[in-house]
């Protein structure tokens, strides 16, 4: 790490272009373009992967390719891989990020409400917006690091969430939160019969979808989903960028030794504090991206169990990894929505080659664990991934994989 | 004036439960240097201690009446609580209402086992480690106990009532010299602030006049010099968090009665009471008491309609605010020691 610290001080802005730009496109290595072209292919191919199983069959609740979900995954995704930006390459834990995605949102919507049903706008407002929200809880918090750093962005976010409750309710609709109404008179291209307008991309609605039916198998392709999945895209490509430009190596250097940083004549916070703004702006794009998919927004998006909950994705995931927290993000959205909604019937049927007493054993061994306390596994899970674990899962494939080539070698 | 009376009052039973909570974290952190983010869930195991304990007093039986029948002609039932064959009926009854006092005996001894099998199960492995890993570990466990208990006792809140002896208000502003009715105040919040400046007082008494405490105080001031003198602080160490354990606990039981138990109380407190910490200064005993009534105060001081009118929203955020103040401008809290966790 040490020579790595030392390295020449002229790349010193987030802007700044990586030199190591060996073959592969867009200046990925080939590694790296790998990696990016199977994300590329999962994601565009989302709504055949997540259905596996056809209609009507008994396993047909474990399809996650309904696009509600599917966009839940790629903005849960962005907001993950944002907050990784921070967390992943320095070491700053921050508790108050879900702050940033909900004044994300309100932009957003607020957009859409006065200027027009166009998603784009809204969603580099909330950009813009989440990034200056965030350079100014940055700057404050930064002034202190480990557990007060913590402290400091849990305080922000409680604030900005009781504020979007109670007094800021002209502007944040208070506890009912904001939706498009009829009412509302967009200037550029609102409805004009008094309909409420809908979120639209030059026109194409997000809600428009296109079914394929294939035998037994119903695939929905959402014009939303996918242009999620293009920011979402874009976003895990400029994050393998920061991961690998000398900027990135900068944010490790904090993490690993902030004097030895001072001491070579630079400023850890002025990076830090970029790598704040950057995981803000992320967690605004994706706060943008709920709103342009389902166009409403309450405070609760605010309050501090939802930062709980990205920190949870990206350390399950596997921190500090370019994978880690998507994978993270898609395997808790997909407990909340899929393994939530199992019940003690479908229990019953699943063990029902049992013999009758062992299937009631079984169901009540299992049924705390699931449905409704899926949040129990969760967190058990969650425990046992920072005990065991702390390079996520992420990890745990890469080990069994060695494993897996250690046994090949030995034959 | 009477207005400010009021507020202090008020802002004494919130600033007890912070204080309370407060101290348990400081005892953990300034003995074994965790960040315990179950320290929420803890109190919360307190609060569902005291619900408990009425679920297993009014385990119930159902009885013939005698001399009445249902439209049927059987024998009337109704369910008698099983203790009232043990104590006699006025007896039976008069325990029943006096659950929450006896659940502070109940959850001692309980408490005290939660907190032994955190330590040695979980808490042990991660010394070594960072203080964010600290933090992920306790805020995981947190979820689990809260689950648990939500799968055992429903999402919602379970009502726990005080003693009838202490129902109603003492009308405070008479000994003052107001009009009656003027300052009302719950009789049971006025018990809950002296059972936790007994507490308090217990836990200083304790480290402060017993080998064991001075032992205890001095591996918070230098482990390793301790250590060298053959002294096994782990041990001891161990035992605090079981104490810490039980503060938290006690501090929940009592406060059943003033909100109904529910799984996420834990949580809620949490926040808060870390706020508390940082501001009272990590490690330090007093400064984590002290600032629990100053911000519980400060808070109701700040929900009085003469200062919403004024700074709208003031009441939502003064904790917060004040948190971030202190902590940009006093790196210590208001009475941290020097050195710990000063960065």
């Amino acid at each position: 790490m040490t020579d790595q610290t030392t390295q020449p001080t002229s790349v010193a802005s987030p802007s700044a272009r990586p030199s190591s730009g060996t073959g592969g496109m867009l200046g990925l290595t080939k590694k790296d373009s790998t990696l990016m072209l199977i994300v590329f292919g999962l994601v565009m191919l989302a709504p055949f992967i997540l259905n596996p199983f056809p209609e009507g069959s008994a396993m047909a609740q474990f399809n996650a390719g309904y696009p509600d979900l599917m966009q839940r995954f790629v903005i849960f995704g962005i907001f993950a891989i944002g907050f990784n930006i921070l967390f992943g390459l320095t070491g700053y834990l921050s508790f108050g990020h879900a702050a940033f995605l909900g004044v994300g949102s309100y932009a957003a919507i607020w957009s859409m409400k006065l200027v027009t049903l166009n998603v784009i706008p809204g969603i580099l407002l909330a950009i813009i917006i989440a990034a200056a929200f965030s350079f100014i809880v940055g700057f404050i918090s930064l002034r202190r690091s480990g557990i007060y750093f913590s402290i400091l962005t849990l305080a922000f976010a409680q604030m900005s969430y009781a504020l979007a409750y109670s007094v800021l309710t002209p502007i944040t609709g208070g506890e009912t939160g904001l939706q498009i109404k009829n009412t509302d008179t967009p200037l550029f291209g609102g409805p004009t019969d008094g309909s409420i307008g809908r979120a639209n991309l030059f026109g194409a609605e997000m809600g428009n979808s296109f079914e394929l039916s294939l035998g037994n198998w119903l695939f929905t392709f959402n014009l939303g989903y996918y242009i999620a999945a293009a920011f979402m895209l874009i976003a895990f490509y400029l994050s393998i960028r920061i991961f690998r430009s000398p900027f990135g190596m900068m944010l490790r250097a904090v993490k690993s030794n902030q004097q030895r940083m001072n001491y070579t004549g630079l400023t850890p916070k002025r990076y830090t504090l970029w790598a704040f703004i950057i995981s803000g702006a992320y967690a605004g794009l994706a706060g943008g991206l709920m709103v342009a998919m389902d166009t409403q927004v309450g405070p609760e998006r605010m309050f501090w169990t939802a930062s709980g909950e990205v920190v949870i994705m990206t350390i399950l995931g596997g921190a500090g990894t370019l994978m880690g927290p998507v994978l993270g993000a898609g395997f808790i959205k997909y407990m909340e929505n899929i393994i939530s909604k199992i019940n003690k019937d479908i229990l019953h049927e699943w063990f029902a080659f049992m013999p009758d007493g062992l299937e009631d054993i079984m169901v009540s061994v299992v049924y705390p664990f699931i449905g409704k306390g899926w949040h129990l596994t969760l967190g058990i899970m969650f425990m046992l991934v920072v005990i065991f674990l702390p390079g996520g899962l992420v990890e745990g494939g890469q080990r069994i994989a060695a494993r897996f080539r250690r046994n090949k070698n030995a034959d | 004036m009477d207005q400010i009376i009021v507020q202090i009052l008020n802002g004494l039973d919130k600033g007890s439960a912070y204080a309370l909570i407060a101290l348990g974290l400081t005892l953990i952190f300034g003995t074994l240097g965790v960040v315990n983010f179950a320290h929420g869930a803890l109190f919360m195991m307190g609060a569902f201690c005291a619900v408990i304990l009425s679920k297993i007093l009014t385990i119930s039986r159902e009885v013939a009446v005698e001399g009445q029948t249902d439209f049927l002609g059987n024998p009337l039932m109704r369910d008698v609580p099983v203790i009232y064959n043990w104590f006699g009926e006025t007896a039976g009854a008069a325990i029943i209402d006096w659950n929450v006092p006896l659940a502070i005996l109940f959850s001692i001894p309980i408490m005290i086992g939660i907190g032994f099998a955190m330590e040695r199960g979980l808490i042990k492995h991660f010394y070594k480690r960072p203080h964010a890993d600290q933090i992920l570990v306790t805020f995981g466990l947190a979820i689990v106990l809260a689950e648990v208990i939500k799968y055992f006792f429903g999402a919602n809140p379970i009502q726990t009532p005080a003693p009838a002896a202490f129902t109603g208000s003492l009308d405070f502003g008479v000994w003052l010299g107001y009009d009656p009715l003027t300052i009302m105040y719950p009789y049971w919040r006025l018990v809950y602030f002296f059972f936790s400046a007994l507490i308090i007082a217990g836990v200083f008494a304790f480290l402060q006049f017993t080998t064991f405490g001075m032992v205890v105080r001095a591996g918070m001031a230098d482990r390793e010099t301790v250590q060298m003198l053959g002294i096994d602080i782990d041990k001891r160490f161990t035992f605090m968090f079981g104490l810490a354990a039980a503060v938290a606990g006690l501090a929940g039981v009592m406060y059943a009665p003033i909100v109904a138990p529910n799984y996420h109380m834990g949580m809620d407190f949490l926040v808060l009471s870390f706020v508390v910490v940082v501001v009272g200064g990590m490690g330090s005993l007093p400064g984590a008491v002290a600032a629990g009534f100053l911000l519980g105060i400060l808070e109701s001081f700040a929900s009085m309609p003469a200062v919403v009118q004024v700074l709208p929203g003031i009441n939502q955020i003064i904790i917060y605010l004040v948190a971030i103040i202190i902590l940009l401008t006093r790196p210590r809290g208001l009475m941290g020691r020097k050195g710990v966790m000063e960065d």
